[in-house]
């Protein structure tokens, strides 16, 4: 039998390496919970299962880093970040009340949210550019910059005569894609 | 230099590929020429950028199919507790509403009551002037009641108001800050000064994250005004700091003074304090003020179970939000905040004396 903290360190080295069943066990061990505290303070299970997305996201981006450590449980860290994404997201909806009545141990996670918010911001921009430069542009830097395939598997797989000219393309693409991405970024 | 050549430079050198001499040619190129510095700096963030967007979309896919597989399941989306969650919810929408009321009711009965006193004493006392200057003073406050509801004389606009909250000029132009709860979904703003004129006015720019809401007086009859003798702090106050508010819980403006308890707000709000003041329904919007004259925070909320805990946005978020506003649109940038406290030194009294005119009611429907 492994122990409960080196259980959750597996966990979040899997979760780390997007790691599926990593991802599926957390999801079991800690969902229900999260949707129970949701529904009590005016939620719906939509928001429930949003909510706990975006809560993972947060936990992934954090187990990602070097200087990664948590000095709580999961189940503790995701609670307390679910907690403060839904009073977010209830003052948002000016749903707000300050009633939301404290049944588990929590630890502060304003700087992380403050971190998360800043990379959805990005991730948003990205996807907005990304969705902006058509084709082959998208699929020619997905290929390169986030599948890491090689410019000579690349050159083949497009139908470029040679890696040098799909090279040259690809990085034509680049330009543009971060032209878009700088010029949303000045109009936020 | 051609800028792809370059571009693949920038990231053979990100990705340690170079050869030791190349490197070396690099960094002296980086050295002497800052825009090829600038290039790099700009090119990292960007693929770290495109980097996490990648790995962070592939983590979302992952998400998506486990929760897809657990909604199959069923272990996701069993919902007993929602009826008895919406309840709540309907419950605690109006709670708020029904506490207006009641305060409301408590005000009137409180009016009428102090009314009856006064006629009491009309025949009871024997000080009888003083008694007549009295009843004067509570039926002028009766008759501009009225008139409000009407449209009195002092109204251009007739404006039929049903709430009443705070606000205060940042800019003598006309600009002021108030709570965006107390703006949002309204049709009719109106800022009312003391001598009970009112100024049309509309928002700017509304953030309800930080619950702060930038105003515009719209009528041209509003005259600018120059030198606001407070400032607006950028930085974080510390705990202890003692400050003044200035607010309308009833018609005419009421002074409290208390201390900053805590550095966040509610559940650990970043972007709020936590004060320990006197604060009611009609204060939000107010400012904050600390013995030098700075505006710390701006009052928004209290707790309604706990005694006195009152929560302020913090004092920079004005200055975010007039960030965002002034790229919105280039004309804003007219827009300028008093950057110096003429109230420095002065006494309490004195403080309060130079500030109140510049900070209003606003009302509305």
């Amino acid at each position: 039998m492994v122990n409960t903290t080196e259980h959750e360190q597996i966990l979040l080295k899997g979760l780390a390496q997007n790691d599926k069943n990593s991802i599926e066990s957390i999801y079991r061990e800690n969902y229900t919970s999260i949707q129970s505290f949701v529904l009590n303070n005016n939620g719906s299970v939509d928001d429930a299962r949003d909510i706990f997305q975006e809560a993972m996201i947060v936990l992934y981006e954090k187990s990602g880093l070097a200087t990664f450590s948590l000095n709580c449980q999961i189940k503790t860290y995701l609670y307390s970040i679910c907690r403060r994404l839904w009073l977010k997201r209830l003052q948002q909806l000016g749903r707000f009340s300050t009633q939301l009545e404290i049944l588990e141990e929590i630890v502060p996670v304003e700087e992380e949210i403050v971190d998360h918010e800043k990379k959805n911001e990005d991730f948003i921009l990205m996807e907005h550019a990304m969705g902006k430069i058509g084709e082959p542009c998208k699929s020619l830097l997905d290929a390169y910059y986030l599948q890491k395939k090689n410019m000579q598997e690349i050159a083949g797989e497009f139908g470029y005569t040679n890696a040098d000219n799909a090279k040259t393309q690809k990085y034509k693409c680049l330009v543009r894609l971060k032209k878009l991405f700088f010029a949303q970024y000045k109009n936020t | 230099m051609d800028d792809i050549v370059l571009l693949e430079a920038v990231e053979r050198y990100l990705r340690g590929e170079m050869s030791p001499e190349e490197k070396a040619f690099f960094e002296g190129l980086r050295k002497k020429d800052p825009e090829v510095d600038q290039l790099v700096v700009e090119h990292t963030y960007f693929l770290q950028g495109l980097e996490t967007f990648g790995t962070t979309k592939a983590f979302k896919h992952n998400l998506q199919e486990v929760e897809d597989k657990l909604i199959e399941e069923g272990l996701i989306g069993q919902s007993q507790l929602k009826g008895t969650a919406k309840l709540l919810f309907l419950w605690k929408k109006y709670q708020r509403n029904i506490a207006v009321a009641a305060s409301i009711a408590g005000f009137i009965s409180l009016l009428a009551a102090s009314v009856m006193v006064t006629y009491t004493k009309k025949y009871s006392n024997e000080n009888y002037r003083v008694l007549v200057d009295q009843l004067n003073k509570t039926n002028r406050e009766v008759s501009k009641l009225k008139s409000k509801e009407i449209g009195g004389v002092l109204v251009n606009e007739k404006p039929e108001v049903d709430f009443r909250a705070t606000g205060f000029l940042i800019d003598g132009k006309g600009y002021l800050v108030t709570n965006a709860h107390v703006i949002s979904k309204r049709k009719n703003i109106y800022i009312e000064n003391r001598k009970g004129d009112f100024y049309r006015a509309e928002a700017l720019y509304t953030d309800q994250d930080v619950d702060l809401a930038i105003l515009k007086i719209t009528d041209t009859a509003f005259k600018t005004v120059t030198n606001l003798p407070y400032s607006i702090k950028k930085g974080n106050s510390d705990l202890g700091e003692q400050f003044f508010t200035l607010g309308f819980p009833r018609n005419e403006i009421v002074y409290g003074e208390g201390y900053l308890s805590a550095k966040s707000g509610n559940d650990g709000d970043s972007t709020a304090y936590q004060l320990t003041v006197s604060a009611n329904p009609g204060n939000s919007g107010g400012p904050v003020i600390n013995r030098n004259g700075e505006i710390i925070g701006i009052i928004t909320a209290k707790d309604s179970k706990a005694d006195g805990v009152v929560y302020a946005a913090k004092s920079k978020n004005i200055i975010n939000l007039l960030e965002k506003l002034k790229k919105l649109d280039d004309k804003y940038q007219v827009i300028k905040i008093p950057s110096n406290s003429d109230l420095k030194g002065l006494d309490r009294v004195q403080q309060v004396k130079k500030m109140e005119e510049f900070v209003f009611m606003v009302v509305g429907n």
